[in-house]
């Protein structure tokens, strides 16, 4: 338990944010295959991106196979981070057709606990999720080189940028007409994931595409985790990636404060 | 407020309508005395829903203004949440949870602490009958179970008044009968029910006033006998048999009564209202006589809620699904 019960509403709110998200964890616990499900999108990922495509890829950016492979896997680390959306606009969603929201409302809690509890469950998986794809990364010929502090860094953009992106899936599900809706959505994930400095650099792809791609808030995360992992220096030859450290902080905390005023606000919508 | 007994829910002339959508509620009152099991009874569509979650603080409304325990439902959704338990048309439980781990989840969301909210979970396990499956989870549970779960949920904290939406609907008639004892007992210990129905037979055996309601306004009101005597008394009914001469059978029977009976022709029924005088009883059987029916083609029948609803809608609660 988190908290001990103290009178005060801050102890209430953080006790709630906990069983809530509790709640969460458990249900994930009761379905190990759909943490496994999250997982395969990277790990197929490494797989076609970086062995059956990473000597053709590699090869458009004068690399070895090996070499892209070591730039590759921090884009797949943050593409992990992206795909994570689906999972929470689901939850959210179905929560919303179930009834448990409404129920939720009925009762004596901070508002911002029922979705804070999700958002806090998000970045739990996601540490579990990083625990295990950082290990198969390195199988796969990725060595971080920074030390512990960069690494810890990385780590710690990488769940920053989780954590806008369960905001900004919260309030999806909170928009979405049902947990159908909500799938059919989730292909639009795949340009958010790609158009940015992911799987191949913003500068090989078509110019128009580059600037949208260098603002993408995933290049930020992925630029500058690069950087702290210090695989690979990446493509700063914009301003957007000479501040990717920045971006890659400026972003995410935009998204989740504006994701959250805004799931609030939706929920309050909710009793028209 | 001016009485001395506090009503424990207060409704005056709510209105609300949904976007792009004529009035729901329209102008609606109701006063629930506190400690009484109250009916909401209405056909689909008719607003019961509406209500039930304008009291629990979910819907905001147009016109009018509404009280629950006391408090204003606009103006203090916070204590109404802290006196209300909830049980919607449908059931909220977390399948994948077992049953234990609901109740203990929504105690601590209760503002129960940890082990307060265990002894909760276990106390509610056994009342509901529930103890030998408190460990299975939810998906695995029967209708009835998740019914009687999602009660022991709304009832963790001792609410003062209790919401209960269509309680029963789709569960068997064993169930049906356990659901309706846990709201008697609880109507016992002093809890204030409301309870929303399709069933008229439902709101006859549990509720101690009744309102009726349709197209999103209160069609009448009262227990359940005074809302008999809309319909007046008990009748006595004559079945005529395929193939005779329904109208003709009609006119013998109102030479023996003195009056014409009132005549259903697709049921194929002759119905004369009884004054108490036995010998109308007499008369019926000499014309049952003079037609060759036996005394098997007549029945009493008293008149049930689904007559008082039809009396006052001109419409049966079946039959008309949504509008
Ligand atoms: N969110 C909504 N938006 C628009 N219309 C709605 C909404 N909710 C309910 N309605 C409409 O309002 C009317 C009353 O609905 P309500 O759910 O209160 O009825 P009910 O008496 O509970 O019916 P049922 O017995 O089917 O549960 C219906 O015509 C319904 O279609
Ligand atoms: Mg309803």
């Amino acid at each position: 338990m988190m908290t001990a019960l103290s009178p005060t509403t801050l102890a209430w709110a953080a006790s709630d944010t906990w069983v809530v998200a509790r709640r969460h964890l458990m249900r994930l616990l009761r379905r190990p295959d759909e943490l496994l499900g999250t997982l395969l999108i990277p790990v197929m990922a490494v797989v076609m991106f970086g062995f059956v495509f990473g000597e053709a890829l590699g090869a458009g950016m004068a690399m070895s196979g090996s070499d892209y492979r070591a730039y590759l896997l921090p884009g797949l680390f943050t593409l992990s981070m992206a795909f994570g959306i689906g999972t929470t606009t689901m939850s959210v969603a179905t929560d919303m057709r179930s009834g448990v929201v409404d129920r939720m409302r009925t009762l004596p809690l901070w508002p911002v606990a029922m979705l804070a509890g999700r958002s806090l469950a998000d970045v739990l998986t996601a540490l579990v999720e990083l625990a295990i794809l950082l290990p198969l990364g390195m199988l796969a010929g990725w060595r971080p080189d920074g030390n512990a502090m960069t690494v810890a860094a990385a780590i710690g953009l990488l769940v920053l940028l989780r954590l806008a992106l369960s905001w900004t899936g919260i309030l999806l599900g909170l928009l979405v007409s049902g947990p159908e809706a909500a799938m059919k959505y989730f292909a639009l994930v795949f340009p958010l994931a790609m158009v940015a400095d992911t799987i191949v650099p913003t500068t090989l792809m078509p110019s128009w595409l580059t600037v949208l791609a260098q603002w993408n808030p995933l290049s930020a995360t992925v630029n500058a985790t690069r950087g702290l992992f210090a695989t690979s220096a990446g493509s700063a030859d914009s301003w957007v990636s000479q501040h990717a450290e920045l971006l890659a902080i400026a972003w995410p905390v935009g998204i989740t404060v504006v994701g959250l005023m805004l799931a609030l606000f939706r929920l309050r919508q909710l009793s028209r | 407020m001016s009485t001395d007994v506090q009503p424990a829910i207060l409704l005056e002339g709510v209105s609300k309508r949904y976007r792009g959508r004529g009035a729901v509620l329209d102008g609606l009152d109701l006063v629930v005395g506190p400690g009484t099991v109250h009916g909401l009874l209405g056909p689909n569509g008719a607003g019961k829903t509406t209500t039930v979650r304008i009291l629990t603080t979910l819907l905001r409304f147009d016109a009018g203004s509404a009280w629950v325990a006391g408090r204003d439902v606009v103006k203090d959704p916070i204590g109404v949440r802290a006196r209300i338990g909830v049980a919607g048309q449908f059931t909220t439980v977390d399948e994948l949870l077992s049953g234990r781990e609901n109740l203990e989840l929504f105690a601590r969301l209760h503002h129960l602490p940890p082990k307060t909210a265990r002894l909760r979970a276990t106390d509610l396990l056994e009342r509901f009958d529930l103890a030998p499956a408190a460990d299975r989870p939810v998906r695995g549970y029967s209708g009835g179970m998740r019914r009687r779960l999602d009660l022991a949920v709304s009832l963790i904290r001792n609410p003062q008044v209790l919401f209960l939406d269509e309680p029963t609907t789709g569960l068997d008639p064993r169930s049906r009968l356990e659901v309706w004892n846990s709201v008697r007992e609880l109507a016992s210990s002093g809890t204030t029910v409301l309870l929303t129905t399709q069933y008229l037979e439902e709101a006859d055996r549990l509720c101690q006033r009744i309102s009726m309601i349709d197209h999103g306004r209160v069609v009448a009101e009262g227990c359940s006998a005074e809302l008999k005597l809309y319909v007046g008394r008990t009748r006595a009914e004559i079945s005529v048999p395929e193939g005779r001469d329904l109208l003709g059978a009609a006119h013998r029977v109102a030479m023996n009564v003195g009056s014409m009976p009132e005549l259903d022709a697709d049921a194929r029924t002759l119905s004369v209202a009884m004054n108490g005088e036995a010998q109308i009883l007499e008369q019926l059987a000499g014309a049952l006589r003079e037609l060759g029916l036996t005394t098997e083609e007549l029945a009493l029948r008293r008149p049930d809620l689904d007559d008082v609803f039809l009396h006052v809608t001109g419409r049966t609660t079946q039959g008309q699904r949504e509008r």
